[in-house]
């Protein structure tokens, strides 16, 4: 049987679902040394969607395509323990300051490089900055059809993938051809743990920067071995307009970061009758919120 | 998020054990297999490395995923439909995560897609898997039946179930029978040779079957007619996938309500002998019970950490009269003592586990190659006190599970009588673990032995001789003046002469030796890493209360005092 080219996107972040007093710092940026860097959650979600789909189709390859800063090696390592085959770590001084249309363009660059990819997966959006937009602006760019709130991968049949999107109001089931981007919810299934075979097969799997930096016993290994060197690419690997990248790629500026506590306040059930509508009307309109 | 390896210190102390190169180096045949094995370690720390992050899988498998299911389990139970077990749905889960994260067979050698692990990281994995559901570890923990089919069954049986194992198959042990319990010569399911079909068929009756409805089992059954006792006895694998074997009913049990205990009826079911014929009960059951016995030992350890982990919570949350219950001196004693028997069982654990690495490494070389003079002996050595510290360890360790299980519901009061905190299952799970594979009374008369021969008192003297610092040395004089009190106990009770004496107070005396032995390991563990000082000086309490009490038990006992125990059959 054919397998399938699976390209994930995945991104370290902070963990931010463990935020202690000290998660922020006196100007209001994330103090990211104080937080575990954590592979995101729903990539992880779209990390077993892909690794399902290679269960089903043996031939299947996953390569884990991630930006960040030379510690991020740390999540394609996760990914092969998992199961993916390979990876690239995407990192240059240049991505710096990156915001999600910086970061589009960049991977989607990469993605143009690289080629051969049948299937891209990405988690819905990343916990650090929420927005959703990185998965759906790549497909943009690549000018492919995309999938989003994915819960899961159904089937794969005639060159059409059908996807089980969970939205806020219900379930939607879609057809659509590939190559195409899908984006997972972290209602899909949590990823499988990593594997004990594979753990000890890519534990000492690096990029050349951490090999020139590691002080390292095993250096034979890596000649031996070319599965444990980590694809490390930087702009010179990929064709890019400089001004697309980084600070200057960016139009999103940061004007002010704020600590804001959230307060539910109580809520008030109000029914169809000509009474409560007539109540609403007024309280709308005496707290100006209306007219 | 919990990770029940990462968050339990203790576990990696008794993992970088000194003896541990020198096991690893055996079991690794000096690293060979690196070139043929991509997951094969490079040298001892490579090895240390990969034991370290596997078991962090596990913990994080049992954090998440199998402690959490503990519950559902426990109120669903498995069931039994046309014949088979459905187990319950969160068994399910629990097997398919362990089966993905490649952790079964993991003490099997590479070649059979084994992680070649030795006992002691396979111990600790029991050990965690415990601590999060005491039921499911029996489904788990039987992959080490796999271990006597490694030790004793053909090259071809190997290659063709072991992989089998290692994939994820569970398996079961079937020897129990209606009328053969702890008495397994009374054993009477038939084996009969099948000319035509050219291969062994077996009939009758299993009872108390653990996971008996597990894809490969060994069978214990007579396979020479007209034969009454253990010589006539043999070992078969069963291969559900041949099927003639049918699960009757499961019990209803006080705990471990998820593992179902079967009992079997065998219909011509087809069989594969092990080994030699009439060798089944003498020697492979013998070897199979071995490490059933380690393996429960680690099902106490785990159990009693969770009993200690729910107590010391409850009691730092509970509030009354104003205060943390665990102000109170009645509470914190009780907290304090609980630790000090869990870490003394899981350091007799570990040093039982090491022994059972030592000389099953060198039996296995020794199939390789001749062994020199030198590990000939210690193979030797090893094998004695692997055989003396089994039933020691498994008949201790699960009567202090069963302790912690009793104190911990009592801290949490009338709460803990209810079905709304885990201890209340804990107390129905430990229950057993002092009753299946040989009750602690079968312990003891597998462990008299070593009182008697005075096997014991010799690795005692081993400890004793060992350097510590010298604000240690205060316990080690108290722990001499305890080894001359059971020294003489144990010579007044030999020298009577007499069998019904001497059985009499067996269970004292491997109490006042188990007892030693473990406050002279506290003692070498506080001498490595000072946070066990605490518990070996509070168990070295406990200890003198223990031994000097047995003691004047004993030096006031006369033969003719069984007397007044007797009781006359009506």
């Amino acid at each position: 049987m054919k397998g399938y080219k699976i390209i994930v996107l995945a991104k370290q972040v902070p963990d931010t679902r463990n935020v202690g007093k000290d998660a922020m710092k006196a100007d209001g940026t994330v103090n990211r040394a104080a937080l575990p860097a954590i592979f995101n959650p729903e990539d992880l979600n779209a990390l077993e969607q892909a690794l399902r789909i290679k269960d089903n189709f043996p031939g299947t390859t996953i390569t884990l395509l991630t930006m960040g800063p030379g510690r991020a090696a740390e999540i394609i390592r996760e990914g092969l323990f998992r199961g993916a085959d390979d990876g690239i770590l995407l990192t240059d001084r240049a991505f710096a300051g990156s915001d999600t249309l910086a970061t589009s363009y960049a991977i989607a660059q990469t993605l143009k490089k690289h080629g051969n990819y049948d299937i891209i997966i990405a988690g819905r959006q990343a916990i650090d900055g929420d927005t959703a937009q990185v998965g759906p602006q790549v497909a943009e760019k690549l000018g492919i059809p995309q999938i989003t709130y994915a819960e899961e991968i159904q089937a794969i049949e005639k060159g059409k993938v059908t996807v089980k999107r969970r939205l806020e109001r219900g379930i939607e089931v879609v057809k659509c051809p590939m190559p195409l981007v899908v984006t997972v919810n972290s209602s899909a299934p949590d990823c499988r743990a990593r594997n004990a075979k594979l753990i000890m097969k890519y534990k000492h799997a690096k990029t050349i920067s951490e090999m020139q930096e590691a002080n390292d016993d095993y250096l034979h290994l890596y000649s031996d071995r070319p599965y444990l060197t980590i694809k490390e690419w930087t702009v010179q690997n990929i064709e890019v307009d400089m001004n697309e990248l980084g600070l200057t790629g960016s139009p999103t500026k940061v004007k002010k970061v704020e600590n804001v506590v959230l307060q539910s306040k109580g809520a008030k059930v109000i029914t169809s009758s000509d009474e409560d509508m007539d109540q609403l009307m007024r309280e709308l309109i005496e707290s100006h919120t209306i007219g | 998020m919990a990770n029940f390896y990462t968050d339990n210190k203790d576990l990696k102390f008794h993992l970088t054990h000194p003896l541990m190169e020198k096991i690893v180096r055996l079991k690794e045949r000096n690293f060979e297999e690196q070139k043929k094995f991509n997951f094969a370690p490079m040298d001892y720390e490579d090895a240390q490395d990969s034991f370290d992050k596997v078991l962090e899988v596990v913990g994080e498998i049992c954090g998440d995923i199998v402690g959490p299911n503990a519950e559902g389990i426990d109120a669903e139970g498995p069931s039994v439909v046309d014949g088979h077990v459905i187990y319950a749905s969160g068994t399910e889960i629990n097997i398919n995560a362990l089966r993905k994260a490649g952790l079964m067979g993991m003490s099997l050698p590479r070649k059979y897609d084994g992680l070649n692990f030795p006992i002691v990281p396979y111990i600790m994995a029991a050990d965690i898997v415990s601590r999060a559901d005491a039921g499911f570890v029996n489904i788990w923990g039987l992959q080490d039946c796999a271990e006597t089919i490694n030790e004793f069954a053909s090259e071809e049986q190997k290659m063709k179930y072991l992989p089998r194992v290692c994939a994820g198959e569970t398996m079961a042990m079937d020897l129990t029978e209606p009328d053969a319990g702890s008495d397994l010569q009374a054993v009477q399911l038939k084996a009969t040779w099948d000319e035509k079909k050219g291969t062994w068929l077996l009939n009758g009756v299993k009872r108390f079957i653990t996971n008996g409805d597990g894809d490969i089992a060994l069978v214990l059954a007579r396979s020479e007619a007209g034969t009454k006792d253990g010589r006539g006895l043999s070992m078969f694998i069963y291969d559900k996938r041949n099927g003639g074997v049918t699960v009757r009913r499961i019990e209803h049990k006080m705990g471990i309500i998820g593992s179902p205990t079967c009992e079997l009826v065998f219909k011509d079911a087809p069989g594969e002998l092990v080994g030699d014929r009439k060798l089944g009960l003498i020697k492979y059951v013998m070897a199979l019970m071995n490490g059933a016995r380690l393996g429960i030992h680690a099902q106490s350890v785990g159990v009693s950490e969770s009993a200690y982990r729910e107590a010391l919570a409850y009691a730092k949350e509970r509030m009354q009269f104003g205060k943390a219950i665990i102000k109170f001196p009645a509470v914190y004693e009780m907290i304090t003592t609980m630790k000090a028997k869990l870490d003394a069982s899981r350091t007799l654990l570990y040093e039982t586990a090491r022994f059972v690495d030592m000389y099953k490494t060198y039996a296995h070389i020794s199939e390789e190659r001749a062994l020199d003079k030198d590990e000939k002996a210690e193979m030797k050595k090893y094998q004695k006190l692997a055989d003396l510290f089994t039933p020691l360890g498994k008949g201790i360790a699960s009567e202090f599970c069963n302790q912690l299980a009793y104190d911990a519901v009592q801290i949490h009061g009338g709460s803990g009588f209810m079905k709304d905190y885990p201890v209340e299952r804990i107390y129905r799970d430990a229950r057993i673990t002092s009753i299946y594979e040989g009750t602690t009374q079968l312990q003891v008369v597998a462990a008299i032995r070593g009182v008697t021969t005075g096997g014991y008192l010799a690795q005692i003297r081993e400890y004793e001789a060992q350097k510590i610092t010298p604000e240690l040395e205060f316990m080690r004089r108290t722990l001499i003046i305890l080894t001359d009190d059971y020294e003489q106990a144990v010579a007044k009770v030999v020298d009577s002469n007499d069998n019904e004496f001497i059985d009499f107070h067996a269970r004292r005396l491997v109490e006042m030796a188990g007892f030693i032995i473990m406050s002279y390991l506290l003692v070498v563990d506080s001498n490595r890493d000072t946070s066990f000082t605490k518990s070996a000086k509070v168990f070295i309490k406990l200890t003198k209360s223990l031994v000097k009490g047995h003691a004047e038990f004993i030096r006031s006992s006369v033969v003719e005092d069984l007397a007044a125990y007797k009781i006359e059959m009506s």
